[in-house]
């Protein structure tokens, strides 16, 4: 949050509606999917085993998508599944009989960015709704119209527009907006890098990005003459211009010290700035990360439904909690700011010293059971966690506490110096009461 | 059976184009970077009549670049823009945001449209779609191979553009990259100063031997290849398989750059549609192209004949 004092809020626009915009998360598997629901989802996205841009994710099956959709109606929620590479020829055979397994298995939405795919969803499966992904990187009115008309009842905007821009392209075009508001980004225009395909060999477009973005990169200038340069036979046959040559071909634009260049962007987070979103009237949260951790997930679904929540029921008296924030920050992998909605992003919005990537806290167990008598729970380890530690448990709608562990049974009552075992089922004593699905973590 | 590929180069001036359809360019690309992206330089709207005038003349297509990502603020004045480009009768329009598309249908009918989206136009579907929108052409992805491309020709109801020669955008992003990373630096830049002229490049840990330039303008930042493609030698290919324009970048060159390679390709392509049959490369051609090359950026067959994973 060290931008966060820059961006005064600037945006002071009118509040003409009051529909509760959707909170859409990530879900990168089964688990993660009823996570996400459970702590507060309207919506989850995810990828099947064709098509998506995380061909390294852990992609749902149809049987898994049907079972994801199942857990979803229980609570209300949709399930969207992201098809949004751009397809080569090869791909082109099977999209059809592919769209409509999806829309079999009960999937709402398809998430795309190849207009071919869009066409062939719009003709072959009309009963599946099809959402404009942000890798075609629209960020003008004209463009969402011209969507519109091609059927689609949302677009997914480019990171690259603002607050003010998303305002404008409501009041022009009578279009589901969706919005990313949390999460890694792309520094690029989305679909508008290949920086994979040249250094690797791996296609970003069709899911194989491999982040060289967030490389490290010298920056050079060139300090030839033009012309100079032109031949290289002339040069070689010069020694003078060729010992010119080497001296100046390649002027630093860095000290020994200095950090590095690179591409990489701070992560996108909107918490501080809810109001701004619900009023100039962002229809779907998003929050990225199909690759993210449960406990990333979890909380960050949790923290944004609270504050939707809360502005929505009474938006006069609405406050930012510092909690909301302190949570967020439990969570993140790193730095963080508002992305392209205030202003373009600068100097402070990149990540030039060395990332730590890892959020401070682990899920360290999941609450399978509570014996209110007793104050016992039955705990579901997910990473080592030892008598003494302090942990935190929290559930969904915010409820939290802190406490230290004191003892560690297993099922059959024997006493453990620590949890050792993944999945593990142990018993502890807790302070407070906890629920079903509750989590437990530790500082790491 | 009337087959004539065409030689399309981008100019940066009026100068350019002479010079380019002298060295036997058959169209050339312009524009300016309020609508366009990486052009080699601005001809602006009040030039443009000039410009296809001098093109008419040589008997050669003049084509318009606005292939830029447009914002709210820029959806007015490309109404303006879009009809000076109709009065100054340009042979086509190049597009990538689907909000030139619909301007250019509604105030200058006349004008062809060309699809340009870089690195999304990668499959026959998609380029035919944009064709029932109104595309007669589609410019393909320089990350295609060249079987993609070769067997994407038959199934295209559009015409195809391919690069054949020089430099490909890599990444574009909105943000000022190298601004921020010298203000990280704390040294800051006055007044800009990042542009094509510059020189500037990157070099990654690992391929120390590669140096990828990259340049700030109003359109934020972009990043170009480390190598050159020069497919001269295989021309022969996407010559038989019928490819209808072939494009030689002539970004971040000098013009005497410019004419060899194009008088190299306009050979080539001349000796093609002469004797198809008989055709053989001439290595005098590509030698000739060898002489002027930069010896910090090679020659390459781009991704023709690469195999991608993802």
């Amino acid at each position: 949050m060290q931008t966060a004092e820059k961006h005064i809020r600037k945006y002071t626009g009118k509040r003409y509606r009051l529909e509760k915009p959707e909170l859409l998360a990530p879900a990168g598997n089964l688990e993660k999917l009823k996570f996400a629901i459970h702590y507060g989802a309207d919506a989850v996205y995810i990828g099947g085993q064709k098509y998506g841009l995380r061909s390294n994710a852990d992609n749902f099956s149809f049987e898994e998508m049907r079972e994801g959709v199942e857990f979803a109606k229980k609570y209300g929620a949709k399930v969207f599944v992201a098809t949004n590479i751009y397809a080569h020829n090869e791909d082109l055979a099977g999209i059809e009989e592919y769209l409509r397994n999806l829309y079999d298995a009960g999937i709402s939405a398809v998430i795309v960015a190849d207009p071919i795919i869009v066409d062939t969803a719009r003709r072959a499966v009309p009963g599946l709704e099809v959402h404009l992904s942000t890798q075609q990187s629209t960020v003008n009115w004209q463009a969402v119209k011209f969507w519109k008309e091609e059927g689609l009842p949302r677009v997914v905007l480019g990171r690259e527009t603002s607050l003010e821009e998303i305002e404008e392209i409501k009041k022009h075009v009578d279009i589901e907006i969706e919005a990313f508001i949390h999460g890694a980004m792309c520094s690029s225009y989305s679909g508008r890098c290949v920086l994979s395909n040249h250094f690797t060999d791996r296609d970003s477009n069709r899911g194989g990005c491999c982040q060289s973005c967030r490389w490290k990169y010298d920056l050079f200038e060139d300090g030839r003459p033009d012309e100079a340069w032109i031949s290289e036979e002339e040069a070689m046959g010069d020694p003078v211009l060729q010992q010119f040559q080497l001296g100046v071909n390649q002027l630093p634009l860095f000290d020994e010290q200095d950090n590095a260049f690179t591409m990489g962007s701070k992560d996108l987070c909107m918490i501080e700035h809810i109001p701004d979103l619900i009023d100039v009237g962002v229809d779907s949260f998003k929050i990225e990360g199909r690759m993210k951790s449960i406990h990333y997930v979890a909380t960050v679904v949790n923290v944004y439904r609270q504050a939707i929540d809360a502005y929505m029921d009474d938006p006069e008296n609405y406050v930012l909690k510092p909690e909301w924030v302190e949570e967020i920050n439990k969570a993140a992998n790193r730095p963080l700011n508002t992305g392209f909605f205030y202003d373009t992003p600068d100097h402070e919005d990149h990540i030039y010293e060395p990332e730590e990537k890892a959020a401070p806290y682990d899920f360290a167990g999941l609450v399978m059971d509570y014996d209110a008598d007793t104050g016992m729970a039955v705990i579901q380890q997910r990473n080592h966690f030892k008598p003494g530690q302090e942990v935190e448990f929290f559930g969904p709608g915010g409820t939290f506490f802190k406490q230290t562990v004191t003892a560690i049974w297993d099922e059959d009552g024997n006493e453990l110096d620590a949890a050792r075992h993944p999945l593990q089922k142990v018993k502890i004593k807790v302070d407070q009461p906890v629920s079903y699905f509750d989590m437990m973590r530790k500082k790491k | 059976m009337g087959y004539k590929p065409e030689l399309l180069v981008p100019a940066g001036s009026l100068a350019e184009i002479g010079a380019y359809l002298e060295a036997g360019a058959d169209a050339v690309l312009i524009g300016e970077t309020r609508y366009g992206m990486r052009l080699p330089g601005d001809i602006r709207a009040n030039e443009v009549a000039e410009a296809v005038q001098l093109g008419h003349k040589h008997g050669a297509k003049v084509y318009v670049s606005v292939n830029k990502l447009l914002h709210n603020d820029q959806l007015e004045e490309l109404r303006d823009y879009v009809k000076a480009l109709g009065e100054a009768g340009v042979d086509a329009i190049q597009f990538g945001d689907p909000a030139v598309l619909q301007a250019v249908r509604e105030l200058a009918p006349q004008i062809a449209l060309h699809w340009n989206a870089e690195m999304t136009s990668t499959n026959y579907s998609t380029a035919n779609y944009w064709g029932s929108k109104g595309a007669t052409r589609a410019v393909l992805a320089r990350e295609l191979n060249m079987d993609e491309i070769t067997e994407m020709q038959p199934h295209l109801q559009v015409e195809a553009e391919v690069q054949v020669h020089g430099m490909t955008n890599i990444y574009h992003s909105k943000r000022r990259l190298v601004q921020s990373y010298m203000m990280h630096q704390g040294r800051p830049v006055e007044g800009g100063d990042l542009g094509k002229e510059r020189g500037l490049f990157l070099i990654e840990a690992e391929r120390k031997e590669e140096k990828f330039p990259i340049y700030e303008d109003d359109n934020g930042t972009h990043i170009m290849s480390s190598d050159d493609i020069c497919i001269l030698e295989d021309l022969h290919v996407l010559l038989a398989a019928g490819v209808a324009s072939f494009k030689i970048e002539t970004l971040l060159k000098s013009p005497a750059y410019n004419k060899v390679v194009i008088q190299a390709y306009r050979k080539a392509i001349d000796a093609y549609i002469a004797d198809p049959d008989q055709y053989e490369m001439d290595e005098a051609w590509i030698e000739s192209i060898r002489r002027v090359q930069d010896p910090e950026r090679e020659l390459s067959f781009g991704f023709f004949y690469k195999e991608q994973v993802y």
